[in-house]
């Protein structure tokens, strides 16, 4: 009787998050992370490959905003258009546009890993610089050509 | 006292079950947009700079006003889907559910407002 009521008090206690055979939980050391590395081609086009697809976010809301300005009024149309063809709109989507190839790159290195093709050092490394190189030069294609 | 070892906890509570209906969703969407981001950028890039009369007859005609359409659904879809990892990955508890409520919103809010804009244009 004395243990079932002290493990009715344990599953209150497991609700609380606390149990004897976890009495370091939230104080346990982490695995190494970035702190702990130096960085490499590998990681660096991992984390850009999150920045610029969330990044991308504030030019497709400016597009979004550009488009029902166009749809509202055409002076509603010259204000953002005046905002997005401004230098620093210009520059909004130069940057856009570089992140945008990237992504789009690193996805289609994602898309070929996933057939657990491209996985080893050698290869991972070669793909890296190829996205990050391509980016570079589907930027200034897309530039000359618009 | 009661001993549980992490074994028993997570003994019988199975995985989520959800994450390769995300990871296909992420897969097609990315797919799709390998082909509507390079038309959607010329397309767009293309009508971009042009006075209000050009963007407006330019966005009447259905291929770059179709274009425009599927690339707000598609990329929205794909940027909600990626950003939620990325919640996921970082932000936990409540905040994470507040986060991805007002993630969701963003998301279909910025497709909805793009494609009524396309279609109030072109029609």
């Amino acid at each position: 009787m004395a243990e079932k009521s002290a493990m009715t008090g344990g599953s209150k206690g497991t609700l609380k998050g606390f149990d004897m055979a976890d009495v370091n939980r939230g104080n346990r050391p982490l695995s190494p992370h970035l702190s702990i590395y130096r960085p490499q081609l590998t990681s660096i086009t991992s984390i850009l490959t999150r920045i610029t697809g969330n990044a991308l976010l504030i030019s497709a809301l400016f597009i979004v905003w550009w488009f029902l300005a166009a749809a509202t009024s055409e002076e509603y149309f010259n204000v953002a258009n005046g905002v997005i063809t401004s230098w620093f709109g210009d520059l909004v989507m130069f940057f856009s546009v570089l992140g945008l190839w990237y992504h789009t790159l690193a996805g289609i290195r994602h898309l070929i890993w996933d057939n657990a093709i491209g996985l080893d050092l050698p290869t991972a490394y070669k793909m890296g610089y190829a996205v990050l190189i391509g980016s570079v030069v589907l930027t200034v294609l897309t530039v000359v050509i618009l | 006292m009661r001993y549980l070892t992490d074994r028993k906890k997570a003994v019988g509570m199975g995985s989520a079950k959800t994450g390769t209906a995300h990871f296909w969703a992420m897969k097609v969407s990315s797919v799709a947009l390998l082909l509507l981001v390079p038309l959607f950028v010329f397309t767009f890039g293309c009508a971009l700079g042009g006075t209000y009369e050009e963007v407006m007859a330019y966005y009447s005609r259905p291929f770059p006003a179709i274009v425009a359409a599927l690339t707000f659904i598609i990329g929205f879809k794909h940027f909600n889907d990626g950003a939620q990892v990325l919640i996921e990955d970082y932000v936990h508890g409540m905040a994470q559910k507040i986060s991805l409520i007002l993630l969701t919103c963003i998301s279909y809010a910025a497709m909805a407002t793009g494609v009524f804009a396309i279609a109030k244009i072109a029609l």
